[in-house]
């Protein structure tokens, strides 16, 4: 799928220096002396096995790579590490069940707030976080919400999938725009240029759990909008959603037709065959369009940072992948060196390579990954786990965020205003309704 | 020898009193339910008790992976106000309604097709079962393709045929989205009607037909008072199946729309499903999902009543 190999980045030259350490034959041999050293600090229980449950992959060469990196662990420590691939929505159900009867996987893999869902279920793992954190310059302040509960880390964030603009750039300069809008105004009128030129874009407003919460949380956000405040409290009801709602509208009236039906997958196709000028998705599209060789798309499209509103500073919403080890395990001390292991530079940096910046890293030092500048398309990527906001934003990370976002009540409320379903009015109190019963408890 | 023998038929003991057991036992009346027993253990262990918590469940506050606690009928009472569950009530009675009675209609006229001496008979018979034969989930990708709001094959003959300037929004439309899941599920729907009513004509014995020709009875006659009377004990269940399973349809909603656009297309089991499996809120789904038994009795208790009166199938009027 990928067109990145370690030969291909070596002679990128600007990337030499970091990828001087992946490349040559010695490379396996490091990383078993350097899981031996993790190993070291947590040593691995005699005859430990592992299961481990994860979301399905998006980008094959991630898996594959994930792969070798479990491999690889098995070789180093004698750990069998056994992985379970499982939709994305139904890793959270599963994890639930498994926490609370006391058995399944030893460690899980899933979405935003996982870990808040039952934090007394979980392994401590602050040391690991900690042991991470100081060698590779810092955690990102998201991570740092994502994985820690009570001031101890219950996950480690292992990675974001950043959601960003996709554009063309040709129909973006015939829209008269020399780089991607930067503000939500410029956006508006970039949206009524591409339209009026027959070069429209378009987000999803269907249940997408990905694309289509990642934009309006964006729009609801960026005028100061929110679900709940610090405390939980329900305060959606505000003149700001309504703001965000109308520019939503504006936004809506120019988007290509049939929005309100796309899913996850829509914009992805509509953009390869070019009926889509721009649209909000990971890098997958570009990765997709390079594996089927669609030079002309290759060329011609980009990505950009989302644009900022009257708030002042960015409102993106990025998907974040947090792991963590039950309390049942048997094998707590092989949990934490896979974990160890798994964000050690000498195999994160391969996996990062390997998942064509569909992956971004929490942990600071990986700025430094070749991936970001290998391709300056993809560098954009880079900043996405530094930019983002949490689930729930102001208010607790956990179960009520996450089913907030699994009952899509902030997308359905900018849905039925913007289709015509529902007044302003009308479409926030039902959000508020709802809200105010998941945030009740 | 002789002494010895009376002794030993002396001995024996006196006859025990029969208990009621005794007669359980043996009672002939009693072995039929002795045999069902298995049977009606398998029902009581994979239907009954898992419908009866699912009752349990809608009256309390259980999400995945927490016990809840008893909180009456908050759940319903919450439901009773909610805007998005009603929607979900019509869509699913619209979808039932509309649905089912489409695919009774096309699926009689097929019947009556199929019934005539035709070339290649077993053949056609077999193609026509082609849509109920292919999974669900395939044939409802396979919508999702025709109905993409930019790909679709439809809309893309339409318009180089010059009768259409723009591509229809089959699914992001709000009614639009409606007519063509009620469609897609009428596709799938007719083969089974079809083919469960082709069985009950070919019972009909052709000497009443005969009979009917000799009275000089027209056409139209002939199915009103032979093939629709003799039709509908078989036509109670199958419509009563047909109903039941529209009304509890998920697959094909949860791959074209998910309940999408604006919930436009939410049935009662959808709703359920993304409230108790992925909101985690097991007790309000599982109100949502208790709610959808009313209907269902409903659909069940007319189609039984159909079935137990004799006159009424036979087309005439009970006293």
């Amino acid at each position: 799928m990928n067109k990145f190999t370690r030969r291909s980045l070596l002679q990128g030259g600007t990337a030499a220096a970091a990828t001087g350490l992946l490349a040559g034959s010695g490379f396996a041999g490091w990383a078993q002396a350097l899981a031996q050293a993790a190993a070291a600090t947590w040593k691995p229980e005699p005859g430990a096995e592992l299961t481990l449950l994860r979301w399905k992959r998006f980008v094959q060469s991630e898996e594959d790579s994930f792969m070798a990196l479990v491999a690889n662990f098995t070789k180093a420590t004698g750990v069998k590490l056994t992985v379970v691939n499982e939709s994305l929505d139904d890793v959270q159900p599963k994890a639930s069940v498994a926490a609370n009867i006391g058995s399944g996987p030893d460690m899980f893999w899933g979405l935003y707030s996982l870990p808040h869902l039952f934090p007394a279920k979980v392994i401590d793992v602050t040391d690991v976080a900690n042991y991470l954190g100081k060698k590779y310059g810092g955690w990102v302040p998201s991570a740092q919400v994502y994985g820690r509960s009570g001031g101890k880390w219950i996950a480690i964030p292992v990675g974001y999938n950043g959601n960003v603009m996709n554009y063309r750039i040709s129909s973006m300069e015939k829209a008269g725009f020399k780089a991607f809008p930067k503000t939500t105004a410029e956006f508006l009128e970039y949206c009524k240029a591409t339209k009026k030129n027959n070069t429209p874009g378009g987000m999803a407003l269907g249940h997408a759990s990905g694309d289509g919460n990642a934009w309006v949380h964006w729009c609801l956000w960026a005028f100061g909008g929110n679900l709940v405040d610090a405390k939980d409290k329900v305060i959606i009801d505000s003149p700001e959603t309504a703001k965000s709602l109308e520019y939503a509208k504006q936004l809506y009236d120019n988007f290509i037709p049939g929005t309100a039906s796309w899913n996850d997958a829509f914009n992805n196709k509509a953009f390869l065959a070019g009926e889509v000028h721009w649209t909000n998705n990971g890098v997958s599209i570009y990765a997709a369009a390079k594996a089927q060789k669609m030079q002309n798309i290759v060329d011609d499209m980009d990505h950009a940072l989302w644009p900022v509103g009257p708030v002042g500073k960015p409102t993106e919403f990025h998907v974040a992948y947090p792991l963590l080890a039950m309390k049942y395990t048997k094998n707590p001390m092989a949990c934490k060196a896979f974990m160890a292991f798994l964000m050690e530079a000498a195999n994160y940096d391969k996996w990062l390579i390997d998942s064509v910046a569909y992956i971004t890293h929490p942990l600071n030092a990986y700025d430094k990954n070749p991936v970001w500048t290998s391709d300056k398309k993809l560098t954009v990527a880079r900043d996405v786990a530094k930019r983002t906001l949490t689930a729930g934003h102001l208010g607790s990370v956990g179960e009520k965020a996450a089913s907030a976002l699994a009952d899509f009540i902030v997308l359905d409320m900018f849905a039925s205003y913007v289709s015509g379903r529902e007044t302003v009015k009308g479409a926030i109190q039902i959000a508020d309704r709802q809200a105010r019963r998941l945030y009740r408890r | 020898m002789t002494d010895l023998a009376v002794a030993a038929r002396g001995a024996r003991r006196p006859i025990r009193a029969i208990t009621a057991w005794d007669r359980l036992k043996a009672n002939r009346n009693w072995l039929g339910a002795w045999y069902m027993l298995p049977a009606a253990a398998f029902l009581v262990l994979f239907l009954a008790y898992p419908l009866l918590l699912g009752v349990w469940l809608s009256f309390t506050d259980t999400r995945i992976g927490q016990a809840g606690e008893f909180v009456g009928l908050e759940n319903y009472e919450w439901l009773w106000g909610d805007s998005v569950f009603w929607t979900s009530v019509f869509n699913t009675l619209l979808y039932t309604g509309v649905a089912s009675v489409v695919k009774f209609a096309v699926g009689l006229y097929l019947a009556l097709l199929l019934n005539r001496h035709m070339p290649f008979k077993a053949i056609i018979r077999a193609v026509v079962l082609i849509p109920f034969i292919v999974p669900t989930v395939l044939s409802a990708i396979a919508f999702w393709w025709l109905y993409d709001t930019q790909f679709s094959i439809v809309s893309w003959t339409l318009r180089k045929a010059g009768l259409i300037a723009t591509n229809i929004n089959f699914l992001g439309d709000v009614w639009n989205a409606r007519w063509s899941t009620i469609f897609a599920n009428i596709w799938r729907g007719v083969p089974f009607i079809a083919i469960t009513l082709l069985a009950g004509l070919q019972t009909i014995s052709p000497s009443l037909y005969e009979a009917a020709t000799i009275d000089g009875a027209r056409p139209w006659q002939m199915f009103r008072h032979i093939t629709y009377p003799l039709l509908t004990p078989i036509i109670a269940v199958v419509m009563t199946f047909s109903v039941l399973f529209t009304f509890t349809d998920f697959q094909l909603i949860w791959v074209l729309t998910r309940g999408g656009p604006v919930n436009a297309t939410h049935l009662m089991a959808t709703l359920s499903y993304q409230r108790a499996i992925l909101g985690s809120y097991l007790g309000e789904g599982a109100a949502i999902a208790t709610a959808m038994i009313p209907f269902l009795l409903a659909a069940i208790l007319i189609s039984w009543f159909g079935l137990q009166r004799r006159k009424w199938q036979q087309g005439g009027r009970d006293d």
